[in-house]
């Protein structure tokens, strides 16, 4: 069988993603938007040290929509974080197992969400 | 043997290791500074500059900036080398992240100095 006549399934609508599986991508993906978000992060992090910056920044931050969009800036951190703990337990040995696999990708779902909600807590 | 001109393939254990090393240091920094934040609530001015005026906390920023670095290039490394098949535009993609880091790290560095 040469290489033009294997047969080819890349509709993701028909391909079945186990838990571990969306984790991962998730993982990418947020790695790469905290890539894009390097910048603004950088720009951020310089107007918080100039002293009209900081001022401004923390009335802007008593506003509930600047708190809102600098939660959902977290997500894909803590995502990325959580999960890239799981990537290095994982180097260790520790849930590499299929069983084990999947109890730490649910593990990393449920401590995303509970870090998630403990940002929201503490931004109010 | 395989023929590697740039010297940029077949190094995935030492690329695997800088992934490691980087992630390490950047979690240990964002641990601290998470610290910092919750033993100061209410943040004012003077605290915050003060904080990066310390030379220890300056030297660590600067190395985790340089981690994140090579950590972001990395990431988007492989991302790209498993969705782009054109080498060309690979090849440029690569480059322009990288510059694009760079002139990043170069920036965190200025901020850091003016301090």
């Amino acid at each position: 069988m040469s290489a033009r006549s294997k047969p080819i399934n890349l509709n993701l609508f028909t391909i079945r993603f186990p838990i571990p599986a969306i984790l991962s991508i998730l993982h990418r993906l947020s790695g790469f938007a905290l890539f894009l978000f390097i910048p603004f992060m950088l720009w951020l992090f310089n107007f918080s040290l100039t002293e009209n910056g900081f001022a401004l920044l923390q009335k802007m931050l008593s506003h509930f929509f600047m708190k809102f969009i600098l939660w959902s800036l977290f997500i894909p951190f803590c995502l990325h974080f959580i999960a890239g703990i799981r990537h290095l337990l994982m180097d260790v040995q520790i849930g590499v197992a299929l069983k084990t696999g999947k109890i730490t990708a649910i593990l990393t779902f449920v401590s995303v969400t509970l870090l998630i909600i403990l940002v929201g807590i503490w931004l109010w | 043997m395989v023929k590697s001109v740039l010297s940029a393939n077949h190094k995935g254990l030492r690329d695997w290791m800088i992934q490691r090393v980087s992630a390490i240091l950047m979690i240990i920094y964002t641990i601290g500074l998470c610290i910092y934040f919750l033993t100061h609530p209410a943040l004012s001015f003077s605290q915050w500059h003060q904080l990066f005026s310390l030379s220890w906390v300056k030297i660590f920023s600067v190395l985790f900036l340089l981690s994140l670095l090579f950590h972001a290039f990395l990431g988007v490394w492989t991302i790209f080398t498993d969705y782009i098949k054109s080498f060309v535009l690979r090849c440029f993609l690569h480059t322009f992240v990288l510059l694009m880091l760079m002139a990043c790290f170069i920036w965190g560095l200025m901020i850091l100095w003016s301090v």
